[in-house]
């Protein structure tokens, strides 16, 4: 989302008040909110269709379906908010099966009390997120809670798409030889929010990457049809999510971490509160393991994508009966790269 | 990143570990403590070991202070936050330690106890101006590095007339502790740990300087070098003290010049005087009481001192007995020495409190080091 797009999204609303118990309970002011501000925003001939379900029609192909939800606080931050976050990951999580995503529903849970002129920003956000992916929003849901038993605004949304009869793509299909692509930076998400959420402020503003990816996927499985793994390196950062395809596939990974794009002004966050990036969420990057041989053809591919300019070749796969993830450090030595264990913490001094 | 990054440079780093490997006495061996848990975090986290000669050890010691806070401190806060209904702030890696029967901060928090992580002191008495009605008490844990601030947080509370912030103090002392890993009867019973050379606390340092370790560097014999937490500090500073063993010299040298000078900060020195006054005895994770090692609040500042206000009623507080956390916190074990190490003891569900903080020996080595024990060929591999 671009920041004219941004400011679009935040100027869009004129709703005054806020959202009451009468908005969840079936009755007018239940259908004023859907009309006034879901259909208004995210309008399609899906939506059109005023039915309790939406009728997708026939596709020719696999389907692939994915959900996620989204609790996220806050609900704005840098470079994006809880709506557009709500499309980009699950059009990514369909994207990461290789799939072409189609469709959107999205469920909204909604604290009693919450700012109606807020909840149109995130509708308005989450309308543009949807038109850039090319994925609409055909079917959803509203519930109000009581206040004090939700956190604003929650976003379950659900994602279906299509795959290709060809393409076989998972985190067990990644062999010993294969090489480890990432898309672009690591961290930043993770590090805009929590810039946000603790008050830290920094002396440059750093953006949550959240984008989706299925036009840079698209690209990538024109350029080497045989890609064996994507995965987006959402919480956990890129640590977990090879620790998860190496248990998948039983193989081990040796990266380098000066092969590891980072924005300095993250790695300078990270410094300062004693955390690693490699350990930091992304929304809008992803992780692809290939065969040797097509890594400088996917990883061309991804460089001449808009959203893989800096995408880059950070190690490779290995055979390991541990399935451990080790790192050749700037420094030369070597390191076990771990799944943090909870929440990443900060170092006391 | 300046400033950083020249400090973790491949090519100078090659350099230090030839100097090292050159003026090694391969008819000997070095074993050297890293006081402080960021020093064994960055020996870990970039690999450290790889570039050193085989008979260069690093023996990892109790400077983590997440690691030395003892059971009881740890449930007398779960205490605060559970009986007393106040809002608990802590700094984060202590939300996860175990205290007694694993109960931790975080599990508090879980069954309705208002616990917050907070980055420092300033986000402490934010929440309790943001809160004028509940009681917010600030768990300062740390040693020299993090006591000015809790200093500062106290003087500001006093100045505003905070009527409802106070600090439950565990700040913790690094010279004493260092003797008393030499010098206490315990470590006959653990048994003797050889230690040729200390790598010196760094941020510590900066607050206290180098001279306090001029006497125990004299009256125990051992080298002291005050290092950084970069690696190449820890490599220069491993070499000025091969150097020192070498020479027979046991003498405090001083690495970390950028930061580091022989008296410190003086301006924090009198901050912390101001507000703290030694506590004959305080016990620690691992060391058992160490006379003279911690810092309690003065009476001026009573009104603010959560061990005044609050009547803390712990008083069985227990352990688990398999955990070599004792130990391992003194460099007599190894984590791997632990039969907990790796099996009902990780990170992930941690037993002792080596194995929560980042810094603690445990956690780095499961963390960015077990692969040292399954897989001697990967280094090869990987070359």
């Amino acid at each position: 989302m671009t920041a004219a797009d941004l400011r679009l999204a935040a100027n869009a609303s004129n709703a005054r008040g806020s959202v009451d118990m009468t908005h969840g309970a079936g009755g007018r002011a239940m259908a004023d909110l859907i009309r006034d501000v879901f259909h208004k925003h995210l309008a399609n001939d899906y939506l059109a269709q005023g039915n309790d379900g939406a009728l997708l029609g026939s596709v020719s192909g696999r389907l692939v379906m994915a959900a996620d939800s989204h609790v996220i606080s806050p609900l704005f931050f840098p470079g994006g908010d809880i709506g557009a976050l709500s499309v980009h990951g699950t059009v990514n999580d369909v994207a990461m099966m290789g799939a072409r995503p189609l469709w959107l529903s999205a469920s909204f849970i909604i604290e009693e009390g919450f700012p109606l002129a807020d909840l149109e920003r995130i509708v308005v956000s989450m309308a543009l997120a949807a038109r850039q992916a090319g994925v609409p929003v055909v079917t959803g849901d509203t519930k109000v809670v009581e206040k004090g038993k939700g956190d604003g605004v929650f976003i379950s949304t659900t994602g279906v798409g299509v795959l290709s009869e060809a393409t076989d793509i998972g985190g067990g299909n990644a062999r010993p030889g294969d090489a480890i692509i990432v898309s672009g930076t690591m961290g930043d998400h993770g590090i805009a929010i929590l810039s946000k959420r603790e008050h830290l402020d920094f002396e440059t503003e750093i953006l949550s990457d959240t984008q989706p990816l299925n036009d840079l996927v698209a690209a990538m499985l024109a350029a080497v049809p045989g890609i064996r793994v994507l995965r987006d390196p959402t919480r956990g950062g890129l640590s977990a999510t090879l620790n998860e395809i190496a248990h998948q596939s039983k193989v081990g990974m040796v990266i380098r971490e000066t092969a590891v794009p980072v924005n300095p002004e993250v790695a300078a966050a990270c410094e300062l509160l004693g955390l690693d990036p490699l350990n930091v969420a992304n929304e809008g990057k992803l992780i692809a393991i290939c065969g040797a041989d097509d890594a400088a053809t996917l990883l061309a591919a991804m460089r001449s994508h808009p959203k893989g300019l800096d995408a880059a070749l950070i190690g490779e796969v290995v055979a390991d009966e541990h399935a451990l993830v080790t790192m050749r450090t700037r420094l030369g030595g070597m390191r076990v790269v771990d799944w943090i264990a909870g929440e990443q913490l900060p170092r006391i001094c | 990143m300046k400033y950083v990054d020249e400090y973790r440079d491949r090519d100078l780093a090659r350099t230090v570990a030839a100097a090292i490997a050159a003026e090694a006495d391969p008819d000997r061996s070095y074993h050297f403590m890293e006081f402080c848990g960021g020093h064994t975090h960055a020996i870990f986290r970039y690999g450290v070991q790889d570039l050193m000669p085989e008979n260069v050890h690093f023996v990892h010691g109790p400077g983590c202070p997440v690691c030395v806070l003892p059971v009881a401190r740890l449930d007398d806060a779960v205490e605060l936050a559970e009986r007393y209904g106040v809002i608990l702030c802590t700094y984060g890696d202590m939300m996860r330690v175990p205290g007694t029967k694993q109960r931790s901060l975080i599990r508090a928090k879980a069954d309705g106890a208002d616990v917050r992580m907070v980055y420092s002191t300033a986000d402490a008495l934010r929440i309790a101006r943001e809160n004028p009605d509940r009681q917010v008490v600030f768990f300062a844990i740390g040693f020299e590095t993090t006591t000015p601030p809790t200093a500062v947080a106290l003087k500001t509370a006093e100045a505003e007339k905070l009527g409802n912030f106070s600090v439950f103090c565990n700040h913790v002392l690094t010279p004493s502790a260092i003797s008393h890993i030499l010098e206490s009867p315990e470590v006959r019973d653990l048994g003797i740990v050889k230690i040729d050379g200390f790598l010196g606390p760094s941020h510590v340092s900066s607050v206290i300087g180098s001279q306090p370790y001029e006497f125990f560097a004299e009256e125990f014999q051992k080298p002291v070098v005050i290092a950084g937490f970069e690696p190449l500090d820890v490599m220069q500073s491993v070499l000025m003290l091969i150097r020192q063993v070498n020479d027979g010299r046991c003498e405090v040298e001083n690495e970390y010049t950028r930061v580091v000078t022989e008296e410190g900060n003086v301006k924090a020195q009198t901050l912390v005087s101001e507000v703290f006054e030694l506590r004959k005895s305080f016990d620690w994770r691992g060391l058992g009481t160490v006379p003279y090692s911690a810092l309690r609040i003065r009476d001026r500042f009573a009104k603010f001192d959560a061990e005044k206000q609050f009547e803390l009623s712990v008083k069985a507080s227990r352990e688990v007995k398999s955990c070599e956390c004792p130990s391992i916190l003194r460099g007599v074990k190894k984590p791997t020495d632990c039969k907990l190490f790796g099996t009902v003891c990780t990170p992930q569900s941690p037993v002792g409190s080596c194995m929560v903080s980042s810094e603690g020996a445990c956690a780095a080595y499961w963390t960015y080091g077990r692969f040292r024990d399954q897989q001697p060929s990967k280094l090869e591999a990987a070359e």
